[in-house]
C-alpha cells in the first residue's frame, strides 16, 4: 500500500528539492541564515542604521563599544577616530560589499559562461585561442590583475567590479566548457539536433541547464572570495574610496589606531569574516545538495 | 616521459607569450605617463617632456617597443627601472628570494599541519575532533588576511612584545646577503641573535600566509582520505588485521595524495597574490609589495617583470604539479 501511495506522489520540484537537502544541513542553514540577515541589513541600511555613516560626532573620538568602560549607548560598537558610529557604517558597508561582489559575479558569470559554450561549440582555433586567452589570464594572480585594471580605470565602484570579475572569469570559462563537453556527446543533444533545435536554442535551452550545478556552486565560492578581495583592495587603498563606509578601507584607516582602540579594527575583520563564512558554508551545502557524488563523501 | 615534457611545454609557449604580451600591455593602458609620474607637482614643459621620453624610449611605435622587449626578454634582460635606474634584475635577485622564503615556509606551515589534520578529521569521522578540525578550516579558509595579520600583530606584538611588527631582521644585524634566504644569511654570518632575530620576523607573515592554504590542505586532506578509505584495499587491509595506523599510513594515505598535491601547486602558484597583502602588512621587501608599488609609480619595466614572474611561478608551479602526476599516475602520462 505504502509502496503505492509513493508512486503516486508527484515527484518534488527541483527548487524543492534543493531546498530539502539545504535544509538537512545545519550548517548550510545558519550559512543562509546569517546571509539573509547581511542582506537585510545591505538592503534596509538607511532605515536600520542609528545613524549616518559619515556624521562625524567630533566630541565622540574613538568612543569603545558599549560593553566596555567609556561605553555609549549612543554608539553600540563604538565610534572611529573621526567619530563616526562604527556599526552605522558597517550595516552600510553590507551594502556595498554585497552589491559589488554580486555584480562582480555575474559580470563575470555571463560572458564566461558564454565563451565557454562558445568554445564547446568550435573545437577548432576559435575554441583554441579562447582557452589559451584563458590560460593567460589564470596565470596572473587575480589580485595583481586587479590591481592593475583598477590602476588603469581608477578606483571606484563599478572599476572594482569590473576588476574582480576579470580575474574570476576563466574559471566559469573552464568549467562551462568542460561541463558542456561532457553534454554535447549525449541522446538528448543529438535528439534535440535531430528535431531542429538552432544552434543557439541547443546551447543555451538544451544544454546549459545541465551544466548549471558546477557553475553555481563556483558562483558561491567566487561571491565569497569576491567579498573578500573588496576588502582586500579597499585595505589597498584602491576600492571604494573614503569617505565611503566599506570594510577594508574601515580597516585600512582603523591601523592607525590599533594600540589605542582596537575596536575600530576589530569590528569590520570579524563582519567581514562573518559574511564570508556564511557563505562558503552555504557554499559546502550547496555543493552537496548539487553534487550527490561528492556529498557520499563529504 | 620525456614526449610528455615536451608535449607539456609546447602549450606553456603561446601561454607565456600571451603573458608577456599583456604584462607588456596593461601597464602601457593606464593613463599617466612614467615622466609625469617622476616629475609629480612639478609641471615639465611640453619639449622636455618628449626630450625624457625619447630618452627612454617611449616615444617609439607600441609595436617596436614590444619587439625591442621580447628581444631584451630572449636575451634575460629585464630592462632598467624608470624610477631608480637599476636593473630590474637586480632589484629582482634582492626581493625575489623573501617573496620565495616567505612563500617557502607558509608552504611548509600549511602542509605540515594541514595533512595530519586531515587525516585526523577522516580517522574519526563524524566525532567532535572532525567538526572541530573542519570548522576551523571552513574559518581559516573565510579569513580576510589583512584582517588576521592586524589581529595577530596586535596580540604578538602590541600587547605580548613576542616578534616584531616589520621587516625580515632586526636593524641591529648586519648580515650579508649570499644566498638571498635571511635565515641561512644570518646563521651563516654567525652573530648571535642574528638567526632568532631572523626567525621572529618570519613567524606572523608564514602563519598569515600559510592560512588560506593550511585551511585548503586539511579539507582536501580529509575528503581525499575519506574517498580512498572506502576502496576494496583499504578493506582488505583492514581484514588482514594491520593496525588503522598502518593502513592510513601505508596504504591509504599515498593514493589520498593526488589531490592533496594538486592543491598545493595550485596554492604554492597563487600564492603571490596573498603575498601582496601580507607583504604590505608586514612591510616584508618583497616583490609582491614592489609590483604594487611599482605599478603607481608607472615603472613600466619592473611591472613588466613583475607579471611575468608571477605567472613564470605559476605556470612553473603548474608543471612541476602534473609532472608529477605523470610520474604517480602512468594513466595521466599516456593519455592523450
Amino acid at each position: 500500500m505504502t509502496a503505492l501511495a509513493c508512486a503516486d506522489a508527484e515527484p518534488p520540484s527541483p527548487a524543492r528539492e534543493l531546498w530539502q537537502s539545504l535544509a538537512a544541513s545545519r550548517g548550510a542553514l545558519a550559512g543562509f541564515g546569517v546571509l539573509a540577515l547581511v542582506i537585510c541589513c545591505g538592503l534596509f541600511a538607511p532605515w536600520i542604521a542609528p545613524h549616518d555613516p559619515v556624521l562625524q560626532f567630533r566630541a565622540d573620538l574613538l568612543r569603545p563599544p558599549i560593553w566596555s568602560a567609556g561605553g555609549d549607548a549612543r554608539y553600540l560598537l563604538g565610534t572611529d577616530e573621526l567619530g563616526r558610529d562604527i556599526l552605522s557604517r558597517l550595516i552600510h558597508g553590507a551594502r556595498i560589499s554585497l552589491f559589488i561582489a554580486s555584480m562582480s559575479v555575474a559580470m563575470a558569470m555571463l560572458p564566461g559562461i558564454a565563451l565557454g559554450l562558445l568554445a564547446a561549440l568550435h573545437r577548432n582555433a576559435l575554441g583554441a585561442l579562447i582557452m589559451r586567452a584563458m590560460d593567460v589570464m589564470l596565470a596572473l594572480p587575480g589580485i595583481l590583475l586587479a590591481i592593475c585594471v583598477i590602476a588603469i580605470l581608477g578606483p571606484g565602484l563599478l572599476n572594482t567590479m569590473l576588476a574582480i570579475a576579470i580575474g574570476t572569469l576563466p574559471s566559469y570559462t573552464r568549467l562551462a566548457r568542460a561541463a558542456a563537453l561532457a553534454e554535447l556527446g549525449k541522446d538528448y543533444v543529438t535528439a534535440s539536433r535531430v528535431a531542429g533545435a538552432g544552434t543557439l536554442r541547443l546551447m543555451v535551452m538544451t544544454v546549459l541547464p545541465n551544466c548549471m550545478p558546477p557553475l553555481i556552486v563556483n558562483a558561491t565560492l567566487g561571491f565569497s572570495s569576491a567579498i573578500l578581495e573588496v576588502a582586500g583592495l579597499g585595505f589597498l587603498g584602491l576600492g571604494v574610496q573614503a569617505p565611503t563606509p566599506e570594510w577594508g578601507t574601515m580597516l585600512a584607516s582603523a591601523r592607525d589606531s590599533l594600540h589605542v582602540a582596537p575596536w575600530v579594527m576589530l569590528m569590520p575583520g570579524l563582519t567581514i569574516l562573518v559574511s564570508v563564512l556564511a557563505i562558503n558554508l552555504l557554499g559546502d551545502g550547496l555543493r552537496d545538495a548539487l553534487d550527490p557524488r561528492l556529498k557520499k563523501v563529504g | 616521459m620525456i614526449a610528455y615534457l615536451l608535449r607539456k611545454l609546447a602549450t606553456l609557449l603561446p601561454t607565456l607569450l600571451g603573458v608577456t604580451l599583456v604584462a607588456f600591455g596593461l601597464i602601457r593602458l593606464v593613463p599617466g605617463d612614467p615622466v609625469e609620474v617622476m616629475m609629480g607637482e612639478r609641471s615639465l614643459d611640453a619639449a622636455s617632456h618628449a626630450a625624457a621620453m625619447h630618452r627612454l624610449g617611449l616615444d617609439q611605435p607600441l609595436h617596436l617597443q614590444y619587439g625591442a622587449y621580447l628581444v631584451q626578454l630572449a636575451h634575460a634582460d629585464l630592462g632598467l627601472s624608470l624610477v631608480t635606474r637599476e636593473p630590474v634584475i637586480d632589484e629582482l635577485r634582492v626581493l625575489f628570494p623573501a617573496t620565495v622564503e616567505l612563500t617557502l615556509f607558509a608552504m611548509v606551515f600549511a602542509v605540515l599541519l594541514g595533512v595530519p589534520a586531515g587525516m585526523a578529521a577522516a580517522l574519526k569521522r563524524g566525532s567532535g575532533v572532525d567538526h572541530g578540525l573542519m570548522g576551523s578550516a571552513l574559518i581559516g579558509y573565510s579569513m580576510p588576511i589583512f584582517w588576521w595579520g592586524l589581529l595577530l600583530i596586535m596580540v604578538f606584538s602590541v600587547d605580548l612584545g613576542l616578534t616584531p611588527v616589520s621587516g625580515r631582521i632586526a636593524v641591529e644585524y648586519e648580515v650579508v646577503q649570499r644566498s638571498g634566504s635571511m635565515l641561512i644569511d644570518a646563521w651563516l654570518g654567525g652573530e648571535p641573535g642574528a638567526l632568532a632575530s631572523a626567525l621572529r620576523h618570519l613567524l606572523l607573515p608564514t602563519i598569515v600566509l600559510g592560512t588560506v592554504p593550511l585551511a585548503v590542505v586539511a579539507r582536501m586532506t580529509r575528503s581525499a582520505m575519506l574517498e580512498v578509505l572506502r576502496e576494496d584495499y583499504v578493506r582488505t587491509a583492514r581484514a588482514k588485521g594491520l593496525s588503522p595506523l598502518r593502513v592510513m599510513l601505508v596504504h591509504a594515505l599515498r593514493n589520498a595524495l593526488m589531490p592533496v598535491i594538486t592543491v598545493v601547486g595550485l596554492q604554492t602558484g597563487s600564492l603571490l597574490g596573498g603575498a601582496v597583502l601580507t607583504e604590505t602588512i608586514f612591510a616584508w621587501p618583497g616583490i609582491g609589495k614592489w609590483i604594487v608599488e611599482a605599478i603607481a609609480r608607472r615603472d613600466y619595466p619592473v611591472v613588466q617583470a613583475g607579471i611575468l614572474i608571477a605567472a613564470a611561478i605559476f605556470i612553473v608551479v603548474n608543471l612541476c604539479v602534473d609532472l608529477l602526476y605523470g610520474l604517480v599516475n602512468p594513466r595521466v602520462r599516456d593519455a592523450r
